[in-house]
């Protein structure tokens, strides 16, 4: 008996490296830290009944804002591993099963649990409030995807203390990651955690495209919409089109493994390459659904602080729309090695170079826009300056990249890993760094700390060009990818030492952030204008932080950047029209259904982790039991007086 | 500004402007469920074209032709047929605004549906009986996953006309359990049509 527990034990818990052991006593002192203060403070009922059921669109963007925050630390800290023990030649750091597990969680937690939530967040922390709407179209659903993104998001990052990391890359080729030659349970957390949230995903993207074509303010036409809720509405379409074959290809990879089914194995007659095929089907569209909102962002800023308009709007919606149709015909350029002819080569070669055009009208449109412009240095503008250089040659290598004759050489080298981290880092990152600054008065009611931000911006963005030029010219030398060590008579020690230096100087911009919202929580810049920017759209035209209801009485539009047109007709001294009256706004209710059918998905996927039915099943109808408590239920709403919308705006506008 | 505001009567305000409110959310539903069909159709494409490029793949196992027994999948599809006839029914009956009727032939829709269920559960048995599952080759994988996609579907689909039966019978016929009904008729409508090229891909094309 206790020999089967401690052998059991042994196998659950991940043991045998310092690193893990240090992580398992930091997360056992947080979570008791944790439940002490909460505790200790009574504010187990706030957590519930504020935040953990609430379907409020800006508290939901919170949590994903913080939850991404932590991810990226996570990330980042995976991160330094690799470049520490990449700093100089024949290191023994890490051991080699251990960095493939590193770079296998960095990679996925960056994309899928740093990016993605990052940009749900500004999606509903803004969306609505752009296009004048008091609510995202399906609350409920809304939260449901949140939480079907952290509870998957937990069970993948749980994978590292128990049971075993997944170690076979961010996008698990088989046969590889096939049962054979991948019989741990790390594979298994790799596809439930990803599939779980990946369902939030798809659901976003279905909440976001009806929000926006159906409940614009009265008057706001497509073509007078914001442009950062234009690349929503792109970045959504490319979710619905691309999410669907991740669900289907990991599920095809999880019958594989534990039905014993041949879809990808060498044997039985399965075909591997299908599978990456159908992996880079949704794997190229991603990166250009976390690209696009950042393009919108940098719209909205350069607009903003250049006061003016922004250049060439029709191009860029054109251009927003056609790269999201065209990220779905360039797939195959992740494999121009890998066989399948010249003709399909050249295909998606001509393909992926055509991106190139309306991306570089957009950068056009940017630069027009800050031409002649009053243009003021804030931060958020900063972070937007950083990126145009950064993505230009990001642009450029990509274009190099896409020669298929010459990504014979370029194929799984560094220079692969410096180009997309270019773009990832340069525009994902970077853009939606500014747009939690600009945001951020708009969420919070105060001001980022612009000192340390701009300090955070430096750190970045130096050691930013340090870290990965250097792997450029490295993947010329012929450094490939996912190596976890080189010997020194491989010539490429000084300048992977650089690189790590320049890691090391993001880690310390991170810091930076850290302390800059630290400290502007405790030396608040009170935002009591709600127009902090002097700002263009709709959303500075109500309080700071905007109350549960948006907006008191819903705006009319007329024209494009309607605020900025509103404040000129004022300052010449044209009177607004007269507001209409005040009505009983209709909200939506609280509910704990979302977190509850979340975490019976996690019981599921653990479940079927560790291949534990009785815990899977349980899990199963406890999902079915939330769905039928959800479809009986008819009170899922209600309605806020005029008294108290009078009292909160008086409250908000500070004239009480 | 908040000078130009007039108070006014809540509850008159509250009947004119809950009508409107509710009447746009409905159709926004149903938006979004057109949406979700969407998506769902990319996942049955997907599992299409798995089936397509795995199809020959036999690995010397049993043939698709030796196994299949037509009649028992030719009776699935009339069952099918039908049951979609009859949840068209069940629409005009609410549109009818005959709660009776209504429940009624959604009842008929799910025994039809489960008799479907209980067939194709019939014929996986059968099929691994004769020495074919999901293991044996990846033609027979390629094959319970897109056929068993669909039931998984279908069987989702009678749980949740059973749910609003209840509560049809609870609520009669208003603007929830209109939309309602009208998403899952939508839903059993889609069924369809995927079982259609199930039907014709899966089975006819092999067999002929
Ligand atoms: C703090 C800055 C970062 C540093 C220093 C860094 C460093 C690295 C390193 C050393 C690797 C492994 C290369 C290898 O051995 O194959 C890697 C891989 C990767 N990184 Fe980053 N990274 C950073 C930020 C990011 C961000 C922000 C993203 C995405 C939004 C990202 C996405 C990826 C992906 C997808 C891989 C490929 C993983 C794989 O090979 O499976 N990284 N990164
Ligand atoms: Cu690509």
């Amino acid at each position: 008996m206790w020999d089967n527990i401690k052998e059991f034990a042994s196998e659950f818990f991940v043991t045998g490296d310092p690193l893990i052991y240090g992580a398992d006593v930091a997360i056992g002192l947080s979570i008791v830290a944790i439940v002490f203060v909460m505790t200790y403070f009574k504010k187990w009922t706030w957590l519930w009944r504020e935040w953990l059921t609430t379907v409020d669109h800006k508290r939901i963007g919170i949590m994903y804002v913080i939850a991404s925050l932590l991810m990226l630390f996570r990330g980042g800290v995976d991160a330094l591993l690799m470049r520490t023990q990449l700093a100089m030649p024949e290191l023994e750091f890490l051991s080699p099963e251990h960095y493939n597990g590193i770079f296998t969680t960095h990679g996925v937690i960056m994309i899928l649990f740093m990016a993605m939530p990052l940009m749900f967040g500004l999606f509903n922390l803004v969306v609505p409030l752009q296009i004048g709407a008091r609510d995202v179209a399906f609350p409920f659903l809304n939260s449901l995807s949140f939480w079907l993104f952290f509870w998957g998001a937990m069970l993948f990052n749980v994978s590292f203390v128990i049971g075993g990391s997944p170690d076979t890359g961010w996008l698990a080729y088989p046969p590889l990651s096939g049962i054979q030659f991948s019989p741990g349970v790390g594979q298994d957390f790799y596809i439930w955690g990803i599939q779980i949230s990946g369902i939030g995903s798809l659901m976003t993207g279905i909440n976001f495209i009806v929000t926006i074509l159906k409940m614009r303010a009265p008057g706001m036409k497509l073509m007078k919409m914001p442009m950062f809720s234009w690349s929503v509405l792109s970045s959504s379409l490319t979710i619905i089109l691309a999410f669907p074959i991740l669900t289907i290809t990991l599920a095809l990879l999880f019958i594989d493994r534990y039905l014993g089914a041949h879809f990808f194995t060498l044997d039985g007659g399965g075909n591997p390459m299908m599978y990456i095929n159908l992996i880079w089907m949704w794997g190229h569209p991603e990166v250009y659904i976390v690209i696009l909102p950042a393009f919108g962002i940098f719209s909205e800023i350069v607009a903003t602080f250049s006061k003016k308009r922004l250049f060439g709007y029709k191009s860029m919606v054109f251009a927003l729309m056609a790269i999201s149709v065209t990220s779905f015909f360039t797939w195959a350029h992740h494999f121009f090695t890998m066989g399948s002819g010249a003709n399909v080569n050249v295909f998606f070669a001509i393909s992926t170079m055509i991106i190139a055009i309306p991306t570089g009208v957009k950068v056009f449109n940017w630069l027009f826009t800050m031409f002649r412009g009053k243009i003021t240095i804030k931060t958020p503008m900063l972070w937007t300056i950083g990126f145009i250089p950064c993505f230009v040659v990001g642009g450029m290598t990509g274009v190099m990249l896409s020669v298929a004759p010459a990504d014979f050489q370029f194929h799984n080298s560094y220079f692969l890993i410096a180009h997309f981290h270019q773009v990832l880092i340069g525009g994902v990152a970077f853009g939606y760094f500014a747009a939690l600054s600009y945001w951020w008065p708009k969420v919070f009611g105060f001001k980022l700390n612009e000192r340390l931000g701009k300090w955070a911006f430096w750190m970045w963005g130096i050691g930013f060009y340090v870290c990965f030029m250097p792997q450029y010219v490295l993947g010329l030398m012929g450094m490939t990818r996912r190596v976890n060590t080189y010997s020194w008579d491989s010539g490429w020690w000084e300048l992977n030492l650089v690189s790590t230096i320049g890691g090391f100087l993001m880690g310390i911009g991170f810091l930076f952030q850290v302390w800059q919202i630290l400290h502007s929580i405790k030396h608040m810049e009170r935002d009591t204008t709600g127009d902090p920017w002097d700002g263009r759209t709709l959303e500075w035209t109500i309080p700071s932080p905007a109350p549960a209801y948006n907006f008191a009485v819903i705006p009319h539009v007329n024209e494009r950047d309607s605020f900025w047109e509103e404040k000129q007709r004022r300052e010449r001294g044209l009177v607004p029209d007269p507001q209409p009256e005040l009505e009983p706004i209709h909200m939506p209710k609280n509910s704990g259904i979302p977190f509850i059918k979340s975490f019976c998905w996690f019981v599921v996927g653990f479940g079927f982790v560790f291949d534990w039915l009785w815990m899977s099943i349980p899990g199963v109808i406890g999902i079915i039991a939330c769905m039928l408590a959800h479809s009986f239920n008819y009170k899922t709403d209600y309605y806020i007086p005029v008294e108290e919308i009078k009292r909160t705006e008086a409250a908000a506008r500070g004239s009480i | 500004m908040a000078s130009a505001r007039k108070h006014s009567s809540a509850s008159a305000v509250e009947a004119h402007h809950g009508h409107g409110e509710h009447h746009d959310l409905e159709s926004m539903r149903v938006m979004g469920f057109w949406l979700f069909l969407i998506t769902d159709c990319i996942m049955f494409g997907s599992l299409f074209a798995t089936y397509a490029v795995l199809s020959g793949s036999f690995a010397g196992g049993p043939t698709a032709a030796e196994l299949f027994e037509m009649p028992g999948v030719i009776a699935e599809t009339f069952i099918l047929l039908t049951s979609s006839f009859t949840s068209g029914l069940a629409v005009l009956s609410m549109h009818r605004g005959n709660v009776k009727g209504l429940i009624g032939w959604l009842a008929v829709t799910v025994l039809l549906g489960a008799s479907f269920i209980t067939l194709e559960i019939t014929e996986f048995v059968h099929l691994v009986h004769e020495g074919a599952s999901i293991s044996t080759s990846a033609h027979w994988s390629a094959f319970f996953t897109l056929v068993g996609a669909h039931g998984l579907h279908v069987t989702i689909g009678l749980v949740w006309m059973i749910a609003i039966m209840l509560q049809l019978r609870k609520h009669g016929i208003n603007s929830v359990t209109r939309r309602k009904v009208t998403i899952t008729s939508l839903y059993w409508h889609f069924l369809d049509v995927v079982w259609i090229f199930v039907f014709t891909i899966v089975y006819l094309l092999e067999v002929m």
